[in-house]
Parts: C-alpha cells; sequence; structure tokens
C-alpha cells in the first residue's frame, strides 16, 4: 500500500484539488489509474509523472532533455534498486547515492525534481534504520535526503529523521 | 557525448538500436564488461552514455529515451508505461531466463519464468488496433522492448503461443537498427552468441522473487563496520559512576593558589619540569614550540590541576658562536642580542599561552657559579681529562670554526651535507676534524687543522655510574620509546672523553688557569642552564635540583635533544657527586613537519612562533591543532587544510557545539537554572561512558600522552552530542510534565558533562576552558575536584545553580582564509619589490656578450681562479666597512660589486648563478637575494647572460636597500637548522 500512499501524499504536494482513486494489480501491488477520459496507467513512476503532467509542473521532470533523462534513471533506480531491494545492497545503494549526490543539490543537479520526491519516499525506510555513524558516513545521501524532507510539501506521510548539522563521528580515527 | 558499450551484453542491443533508429550523432566505444565507466557506481554498468555536462546515464531505458528526446520526440504516458513495465516486470524475467538457459542448460524451464510477461505483452498487444505498441509508428517503447525479448524470442524453441507478440516482434525486428543492433552486440546469433555467455557469468545471480538483476551483496565491504565503541560497561560501573555523580563536589579538597617561591613540599608530589632551552637568537617555529615548551606547558598545567607541586621552568640559551655573529651583524654586542632575542621569545610563549613558572637565561652570574662549581667538583674528583686538540679554524674568518659552522661529508655515511657536531642522515656525533671535505659555512673556504689544549669529561670513567641509574630511571620513570631507544644505542656504541671547553668568547668562562682563554663548550654548559635559571627564581634552587629523594624531573624536548640528557648531562651531575636531582621522565617528541616538507626559516617555509598570531587564530586553536598532532610517536605534519578542517570537525561542531548546546539548553529553556535531575538507566549509562573516558584521560596524560589524552575530550562531547540528539530535550520540553522532567535531566547531565569538558581542556585550551567556567558559572573548586585520584565525575553544578550567558566558543575557520594562509607561508618566492621595475626594464638583446656566454657553456678555470681572488678581497672589504659602521649607501654599493662578482665567478665556473645566490643566503654577508627572480632565471636558461646579470644587479640593488630584512633572513636562516 506505500505506493499508494506515495501517490496520494504527491497529489497532495502538487497541489491536485480531486484525489484520483487508485487500486493495485498483480503480487506486487502495482499501482493502477483509472480515469475517465482515457486508458488506465499502470505502475508509480508513469502515474507519478502522469500526474506533474496533469499539474503543470513539467519543471519537475527536468528541464532539458539531459535532465530528463536524469530524471527517468533515478525514477527508474528507485523502482528497480531501491524497492524491495535487499539487506545487502544497501550499502551499495547508499554508497553509489553518496558518490553520486556529492556535487549536486538534487538527483538532477540543482533542480528539485520528482525523481527527488520519489527517492526519498522509497529510501525513507533505510534511512530512519541508519545509525548516526552511518548517516555521517553518506554524508551527501544525508544531507540531499534532510534537503528533500525539508522541501516544501513533500514529506506528508513519513515521519521525519532527524539529521544533525554537526558531525558526531570524524572519518580520520574511527 | 559518448556511448560506453559491451559485447554480449544483451542491454546494449537496446541503446545501439535506438541510436541507430534515431540517427543522432554519438561515438560508440567498445570497452569490458568490467570497465568501470560511471565513476559514482561502486560496481560496472554497460551501457552508460556520457552526456555533455559530464554526467553519466547509466540506465539503458533513460539513454534510449535520452537520444529520443534529442531527436525532437516526446514521450507519452503510454510509452512511460511500456518502460516502466521493461524495467520492473520483463528485464528480471528475461535475465532469469537467459541464465538458466545460457549457464545452466534448463531451456526447458524458460516457460514458467516468463510466462507471465509474455503474455500480458501478447494480451495488450491483442487489444490494440495499432500495428506498434503505443501508435502506427514505432516507438522507442517497441525498439526498448524488442531488445530486451530478442536473445529469448530469436530462438523460436523457447517460446510458443502468443501470436500477436510474434508479429509484433517480427514487425520490429525487420528494423534496419534493430538488425544492426543484434548484429553488433550477439553477432546476430541470439542465444547462441558465446559473447552473451560470456556476459552473463560475470553478472551476478538473479534474485528470485523480485527477480532483480542485482547481486548478492558479494561485493566486500570497504570498510569493516568495526564497532568503534570503545568500551563494554558492565552494571556495575554504571551504578558506581551515578554513586560518584551524587557525592557532588563537597567533600574533595580545594587546590590551593599557587604561591611563589614554588619549593618542594613533604608529603606532596613535587614535579620539576623543564623544556629545553630555546637557543635565543632564532624564532622558534611550531614544531620547536609543541616540541617542548608547549608539551611541558601542558603537562605542568596538568599536574597543578592534579594538586602536584609543580614546578616548571625554561629559558632562553645564549651563549655560542651563532650569538656572536649575530652581534657583529646587527652592530649590537652579544649580550644586547640576548637581550633583545630573549623578549621576543618570552612574548611569543606568552602569546602561547605557555604558563612558565619562572622563564630566565644563561647568561646569569648563577650560571657561571653553578657551572663552575660542577666543573671544579668534577675536576677534583678526576673526572675531567686534558688533550691536544687538533681544530679546524678558518684563516679567512680569523677564528676556529665552531661545529655548527663547518660542513663536509660525513666520515660514517657520506652525507655530504653532514654539520661539524653530527650528521642530520645516520645521526652519529662528529669530531669536526673528522668530516671530509669540510668547508667553512661563512666564505665556503677549506679551514685548516690547528692545535689547541681541551679539557674533556671522562665519560668512559662514569660509563658504569651511568649504567646503573640508567636502568634505574627508565625502569621506574615514563621515557618516551625513543629517548630509551636513542639512549640505549649511545651506551651500546661506548662512550668516549667528551670536550667541554671552545675557543670563543661568548660563554661561560672556563675557571682554570691555564684555560683562561676558553669558555665552556654549550652543551656542558646549557642543561646547566636548568639549575641556574631556578637559581634566578628562588635562592633555595638546591631544594629541587639537589634532592632526588623528594623530587621528580621531567625533561622535555625533541628526539636530537635526548643524548645530552640522558647522557651527558647526567655524567656531569653524577661526576660531580652533589646529590643532583636526575631526570626521572625524559619526555621527546620526534619531529613537526610542514605540509610534509621542513620548517624553514631561509626558505620562508612554514609558521615561526611570532607569525602565529598575525594569522588571526585565536592562541588556544593553534595551541589545540599542535597538540592534536603533536608528533607523538611519530613524525607528523602541520598542514593548513587540516587545521581547518579539524577546527571547523573537532572543535566547533563536536566540542563547542555540545559545550554550547548545554548551556543554551539552559539558559533558553530553564532560566539559567540548572534543572533537577532524576538519573534514569540511560542517564547513568552516560555517565560511566564519560566516566570511563575521564580515567583514560588521566591514565595517559599521567604517562605524558599528550596527544591520546586529547582525544578522550572529544570523545566525550561526542557521546555528549549523541546523548542530546537522542534525548530531544528542546522537544521534550514542550511535552507533559514526564517529558519536561526528562528534558531537564537530560540538559541537568549534559550542563555537567560540559563542566567536566572545561576542567579536562584547561592544560590544552586554557583560555577557552575559562570562557566555558565563567559561562556556566562554575565553582572555583572544580578545577581540583574532578581530576583528583582516578578521576571523579561528580555533579559540580547541581540543580538550582545558576549559569552565566552562554555565547559559542569557537569560530569557524573558511577556506579561502586558509587558502591565503597557505600561500602566505608556504613559502613560494618571497615578494620582491624589485619585479615590477625588472619587468619594465627594456630587454637587451640576446647574445650581447659573448664572453659571458662562453663562461656559460664552458667553465672557464683560469678565470674563476681570479674572480675567487676578487670575491675574496671585495668580501673582506665589505666586512671592514661594516666594521667601521660605514654609511649604508657606502656599504650597499660595495656589496653589489660583490654580488656582482660572484656572480661572474659562478658563471666563470660554469654554473647557473642560482645555487650561487641561495647559498648567499647562509652567508654571513648583509646582501642576499630572496629566492631569485624568475625573469633573471628564464634569462639565464636562455642563456642570455647579459640580461641575466643586469636582472640580478637590480633584484641585488633592491634587496640591498630593502634594509634589515635581508639581513634577518640571512642569518635566521642559518640559526634554523641547529
Amino acid at each position: 500500500m506505500m505506493a499508494l500512499r506515495e501517490l496520494s501524499s504527491l497529489e497532495k504536494s502538487l497541489g491536485l484539488k480531486n484525489p484520483n482513486k487508485y487500486c493495485t494489480q498483480g503480487d506486487k501491488k502495482v499501482p493502477v489509474l483509472h480515469s475517465n477520459n482515457g486508458p488506465s496507467l499502470v505502475g508509480l513512476v508513469t502515474i507519478a509523472t502522469h500526474l506533474v503532467q496533469e499539474a503543470k509542473r513539467p519543471e519537475l521532470l527536468g528541464g532539458s532533455a539531459e535532465h530528463k533523462a536524469l530524471v527517468q534513471q533515478w525514477l527508474e533506480y528507485r523502482l528497480t534498486k531501491v524497492d524491495g531491494c535487499h539487506k545487502d545492497d544497501i550499502k551499495t545503494i547508499l554508497k553509489d547515492l553518496n558518490s553520486y549526490l556529492e556535487d549536486k543539490v538534487y538527483l538532477a543537479g540543482n533542480q528539485f525534481t520528482l525523481a527527488d520526491t520519489l527517492m526519498y519516499y522509497g529510501i525513507h525506510h533505510i534511512i530512519v534504520d541508519l545509525a548516526i555513524q552511518e548517516k555521517e558516513k553518506h554524508m551527501n545521501v544525508t544531507r540531499w535526503f534532510d534537503h528533500v524532507q525539508h522541501y516544501t510539501g513533500v514529506r506528508h506521510h513519513l515521519p521525519p529523521v532527524v539529521v544533525l548539522r554537526n558531525r558526531v563521528y570524524t572519518s580520520g580515527h574511527h | 557525448m559518448k556511448l560506453f558499450v559491451s559485447d554480449g551484453n544483451p542491454h546494449c542491443v537496446k541503446v545501439l538500436a535506438v541510436l541507430e533508429f534515431t540517427g543522432v550523432k554519438c561515438d560508440v566505444k567498445h570497452v569490458n564488461h568490467e570497465e568501470r565507466v560511471v565513476p559514482y557506481l561502486s560496481r560496472p554498468a554497460l551501457p552508460a552514455l556520457l552526456l555533455p555536462s559530464g554526467t553519466h546515464l547509466f540506465s539503458p531505458n533513460s539513454i534510449c529515451q535520452y537520444l529520443i528526446e534529442l531527436n525532437g520526440q516526446e514521450s507519452s504516458d503510454i510509452v512511460n508505461q511500456w518502460l516502466e513495465w521493461e524495467a520492473t516486470e520483463l528485464q528480471p524475467a528475461v535475465m532469469h531466463a537467459l541464465h538458466m538457459v545460457v549457464l545452466q542448460g534448463k531451456g526447458a524451464e524458460t516457460p514458467r519464468v516468463l510466462q507471465g510477461p509474455l503474455s500480458y505483452l501478447d494480451q495488450s498487444l491483442s487489444q490494440r488496433t495499432t500495428l506498434f505498441l503505443t501508435a502506427e509508428m514505432v516507438s522507442v517503447a517497441d525498439v526498448v522492448l524488442w531488445a530486451a525479448l530478442y536473445p529469448i524470442l530469436s530462438d523460436s524453441s523457447l517460446v510458443s503461443g502468443n501470436q500477436t507478440l510474434q508479429l509484433w516482434f517480427e514487425r520490429v525486428g525487420m528494423l534496419a537498427a534493430c538488425v544492426s543492433a543484434a548484429q553488433t552486440v550477439l553477432q546476430g546469433k541470439g542465444l547462441k552468441a558465446e559473447s552473451l555467455k560470456t556476459y552473463l557469468q560475470r553478472q551476478p545471480t538473479t534474485h528470485h522473487g523480485q527477480g532483480q538483476v542485482q547481486g548478492r551483496g558479494t561485493q566486500p565491504c570497504n570498510s569493516p563496520e568495526g564497532d568503534d565503541d570503545d568500551c563494554v560497561l558492565s552494571e556495575e560501573e554504571i551504578q558506581s559512576a551515578a554513586v560518584t555523580w551524587g557525592k557532588g563536589l563537597t567533600d574533595l579538597p580545594m587546590v590551593p593558589e599557587r604561591q611563589h617561591p614554588i619549593l618542594p613540599q613533604e608529603g606532596k608530589r613535587n614535579v620539576l619540569v623543564t623544556s629545553a632551552l630555546p637557543y635565543v637568537n632564532n624564532v622558534p617555529h611550531l614544531g620547536n614550540i609543541i616540541g617542548c615548551v608547549l608539551s611541558a606547558d601542558v603537562f605542568a598545567r596538568y599536574g597543578r590541576l592534579r594538586g602536584w607541586n609543580v614546578l616548571y621552568v625554561c629559558g632562553t640559551d645564549e651563549y655560542g658562536t651563532a650569538t656572536e655573529n649575530k652581534a657583529r651583524e646587527e652592530g649590537l654586542t652579544a649580550q644586547q642580542i640576548c637581550d633583545k632575542y630573549h623578549a621576543v621569545h618570552a612574548s611569543i610563549y606568552q602569546w602561547f599561552q605557555v604558563d612558565f613558572d619562572f622563564f630566565g637565561r644563561t647568561t646569569t652570574k648563577k650560571q657561571t657559579e653553578i657551572a663552575q662549581n660542577i666543573f671544579w667538583r668534577l675536576h677534583e674528583r678526576g673526572f675531567l681529562l686534558e688533550d691536544i686538540v687538533e681544530q679546524l679554524r678558518c684563516e679567512a674568518c680569523q677564528r676556529f670554526l665552531a661545529d655548527r659552522f663547518v660542513e663536509g661529508t660525513c666520515p660514517f655515511c657520506s652525507y655530504p651535507e653532514a654539520r661539524g657536531d653530527q650528521c642530520d642522515k645516520c645521526g652519529k656525533l662528529i669530531n669536526a676534524v673528522e668530516l671530509r671535505e669540510p668547508t667553512c659555512k661563512v666564505c665556503s673556504q677549506t679551514p685548516v687543522v690547528q692545535s689547541s689544549k681541551h679539557l674533556f669529561l671522562d665519560l668512559p670513567k662514569l660509563e658504569a655510574e651511568l649504567e646503573q641509574w640508567l636502568e634505574r630511571s627508565t625502569g621506574s620513570g615514563d621515557w618516551t620509546a625513543n629517548a630509551k631507544q636513542i639512549t640505549r644505542s649511545w651506551v651500546r656504541d661506548g662512550l668516549k672523553p667528551r670536550c667541554i671547553t671552545r675557543d670563543l668568547k661568548w660563554g661561560t668562562p672556563v675557571p682554570h688557569p691555564d684555560f683562561s682563554d676558553k669558555v665552556f663548550y654549550v652543551w656542558f654548559d646549557a642543561p646547566i642552564g636548568y639549575l641556574s635559571i631556578t637559581a634566578n627564581y628562588t635562592d633555595q634552587w638546591e631544594k629541587w635540583w639537589k634532592n632526588p629523594q623528594q623530587v621528580e624531573l621531567y625533561n622535555f624536548m625533541a628526539k636530537d635533544n635526548v643524548p645530552f640528557h640522558s647522557v651527558v648531562f647526567p655524567c656531569s651531575l653524577l661526576g660531580a657527586q652533589d646529590n643532583y636531582t636526575l631526570v626521572n621522565h625524559l619526555v621527546a617528541t620526534e619531529y613537526l613537519n610542514y605540509e610534509d616538507t621542513k620548517f624553514s626559516k631561509s626558505r620562508g617555509v612554514g609558521v615561526f612562533g611570532d607569525m602565529a598570531k598575525d594569522t588571526g587564530i585565536p592562541s588556544d586553536v593553534w595551541r589545540f591543532y599542535l597538540l592534536y598532532l603533536r608528533p607523538e610517536g611519530q613524525d607528523s605534519a602541520f598542514s593548513w587544510v587540516d587545521m581547518a578542517t579539524k577546527n571547523n570537525s573537532e572543535l566547533l561542531n563536536n566540542l563547542g557545539n555540545f559545550i554550547n548546546r548545554a548551556g543554551m539548553f539552559v539558559s533558553k529553556f530553564f532560566e539559567s537554572c540548572v534543572p533537577a535531575m532524576a538519573l534514569q538507566q540511560e542517564d547513568k549509562r552516560l555517565l560511566a561512558q564519560v566516566g570511563w573516558e575521564l580515567k583514560q584521560y588521566i591514565n595517559l596524560m599521567d604517562r605524558v600522552k599528550i596527544r591520546d589524552a586529547l582525544k578522550c575530550i572529544l570523545n566525550i562531547s561526542r557521546h555528549g552530542n549523541q546523548y542530546i540528539q537522542v534525548n530531544e530535550p528542546w522537544k521534550k520540553i514542550k511535552g507533559d510534565e514526564t517529558d519536561r522532567q526528562r528534558s531537564g535531566t537530560v540538559t541537568g547531565v549534559s550542563v555537567n558533562v560540559a563542566c567536566l569538558l572545561s576542567v579536562m581542556l584547561q592544560p590544552y585550551m586554557p583560555t577557552v576552558s575559562h570562557t566555558i567556567r565563567q559561562q556556566l558559572n562554575a565553582p572555583p573548586s572544580v578545577t581540583g575536584t574532578l581530576l583528583q585520584g582516578t578521576g571523579n565525575f561528580v555533579c559540580s553544578l547541581p540543580a538550582g545553580h545558576h549559569i552565566g550567558t552562554v555565547s559559542p566558543l569557537f569560530q569557524k575557520l573558511e577556506s579561502e582564509q586558509i587558502e591565503s594562509l597557505k600561500k602566505r607561508f608556504g613559502g613560494q618566492q618571497p615578494k620582491t619589490t624589485a619585479q615590477p621595475d625588472v619587468n619594465a626594464q627594456p630587454a637587451t638583446t640576446p647574445a650581447s656578450d659573448p664572453a659571458a656566454q662562453t663562461a656559460v657553456n664552458g667553465a672557464d678555470a683560469e678565470r674563476a681562479r681570479e674572480l675567487t681572488l676578487a670575491v675574496a678581497e671585495q668580501a673582506e672589504k665589505v666586512r671592514t666597512l661594516k666594521g667601521q659602521k660605514a654609511e649604508k649607501t657606502v656599504i650597499g654599493a660595495e656589496v653589489t660589486k660583490l654580488l656582482e662578482l660572484k656572480k661572474q665567478l659562478s658563471l666563470a665556473e660554469g654554473k647557473d648563478p642560482e645555487p650561487v645566490l641561495t647559498k648567499g643566503k647562509k652567508n654571513a654577508q648583509p646582501a642576499t637575494t630572496p629566492a631569485s627572480d624568475p625573469a633573471a632565471q628564464t634569462a639565464v636558461n636562455g642563456a642570455d647572460a647579459e640580461r641575466a646579470r643586469e636582472l640580478t644587479l637590480a633584484v641585488a640593488e633592491q634587496v640591498t636597500w630593502g634594509g634589515n630584512k635581508c639581513n634577518e633572513l640571512g642569518i635566521r636562516g642559518e640559526t634554523m637548522e641547529v
């Protein structure tokens, strides 16, 4: 049911007045959006992308071709790598994201996009379980995460995660 | 834009097909499967597209979408939906199936894996009226799905049914782009391609269920998550920490005020601390400061906090040739030089807050008295020998050369720049006459050997007694490992008589009538400075220095000083047989480097004591960082960037943040009044953790592990930060009564930890420590109480205690600030004011001086000999003029001539003039050039000798008129190396 809650949070943050009706299909509970004026849409990213367009916020899908591709890439990453990830994969995910985010504010660069929102939803359960030390080890992810959770209207159904502004541990002697 | 693909990788079929389909121009590079193209991913990911911005795309579908987008096609909901389905549903199934077929040969089982997605696709296609997935035209979705299915569907044996799907597959497969992509990647062989097998073999096996193509976490973890909880606390420890806490300050003794003169007291631990005496005309650099005075200061401060009866003495070592020489340079008497530089030293140490009980000097009457007394006692007891010494004398300079004024090749290890007394390379002591190819460091002439009668301390006669004493002292005291090791190697090599007299004037006179024109050799004399300085502090100095029963002596120094403190000086005192206090704890540091090079005054590299305060960085921060890197056990290096990092991470974010938060909570939430504390298990655990770190701190400090003990302080504030973070007192204060109480407890405990930290910090950062105590309005007795015994973390700020005004303790060091400091002290080319003028000079025609040209190319021996004489003559002239205190302009002109001659000489010798200029710095000559002007350098390299000469002259002139600055540079550069 997580995906449905995400979509409903996303609707709110996009300021969509009339909440859509969703159902799910298959074992994996893939969300389905039934709409009156066209075929149903299947899949979290597809629906989310559709909602963004409906809300007339195309900038959330990336401004240039390059940004659009980056947004799509990280949306896909969220679905294929983060969702249902094995415990052993968490380290890799955090490590990779951390090095990717080293010189970026958001996933697609300097602009906040849908990729940030969905990645935030998807990775929340991982971050929430991190020890302070692990958060510090993945400082860029933590910084990005804190950024996104404070981004206006994003954090709806999820509890905030406390992020220390200062480092408790330093890498040097641990 | 560049597309990276690998053969046999089915994902690459997609991107190549779409690339050709769109006709976008892009380099395609074939790489290995293992190649890590995407820098931010820890595993190889192919295909990958390097975007114009420098970012990489690693998702095949996103690469396809991007290429399509470049081609001007927008993707629609329906396309997105298929791509999402492909990535989440189809792809895992396909990879699973490929794995089974190609690697496991289980072709029969593939339908089970693929059935779901394939029927779904088949049905979707059947329901549509269009030729392709989304429209009548091929879209990116068709190509992507086709490519995903290509290896499987190209083998008809694997699929049956799904008619519509088959038709669609064939339709899309007819596209030229698809054909050629399949050919490129899988050689058109589909499943049977060898390259596909190779590819699959290298892929981690698929996860079942979710069916994701991912590793099973076989990736070795680079940083083992070692549990760095430094202590495991038992229940008893936690309870006992709570009991200690409850004791409060009341029944513990206070540290009495210091009253001078401090004298040993019965029943107290009487600790005499000395720091190696800094040589007077050498402005100390950071390495000197951390090596002795600062380290000793931290220990002395700590001892006072522990309630020991501590006396810390130090002073400037003032006798010797270098002083004489400097005096001549500055036209002052030796005594005036000493007065001047003694004040410089004193003010530097004062800025660094080095809290000496007495900072004296060696040029005093007491020094003469005590040194002569020791001398006579040694003489009477037959520990002195007379011998004729062959000594080096420089005829050009008209004097015997002190060891430090001779350089040559080491007789032991052939190091070419060995000093007259010791080799920097192998560390062996050298008799100056044993040096091979000796040169006078002042004039570079070869000195001659002359005989003179001298006195020797008969070390071999004292050896047995020394060894006995060493065994006792090193066995019971805290000698650093390097001190023990250096001493051991000295004694093992066997001791030889050591000369204690010198043919100099500026020194303690030898009282023996046969040696009336001689003074004591500095290493006989200087350590006696400890005694005479104490004697200048109090007439009752003997209570410290002739009282080994009551007094414990700590000597702090850098490792090069060890033999004199562990062998030579103890022998003098043992031989004098006057119940002298000998060193119990010899604490030697290794060397501190500067940004991985040596401190060098002459090259302008490094920070010197007098410059530290000009950086705008507070003295406490300097102390902190130097102590944080104290070369304890191994060399360490000062680095600006690291200094900023440590300041910002450790001081600002860790320590300062914790103390500030604790104080702010009290003042903001509890009206500056420490709230009541009802300890829960969690609080007690923190008390135990902090108590444990406090014990470590005391343990380490008692053994003079100054650097390690500092880590305990930082660990405590780390624990504190975590404690606050977990308990969130700022939130609980807004809650119900229980929450508010909890908030109070956490705040109260935290502010008490802050108070403890202020005491532990005192030896390291006295000002900050004092500021914290002021802010917390801490009772004066805390300083004495908390560090007694093995440490008592008591509640020193009880409920109801009012604190003062809390404010931040540290400031961030910005990277720009650090960069500019780094530049300023980096030793890159000291500014030459001459530079603009030089550049403004019209370029002279190249090769205008054929003579010089020849000289440059081939060494002209005859001319060189002539010039050598001329240089010597001119040098003498300059010296005479200076001696007569002639006018600056006159001297300047002569110096210019001298420089010109020297340059001609070096040209004649076929050398680049540059080394001569550098050498000039070591020279006692007034006019020396700081690193030569780059323009001049280029000119020389370009064989434009004439221009070079002009430029060098211009520089030289400027420097001459620059006045004393250069003087200082030259001299300090020389004394630095001692």
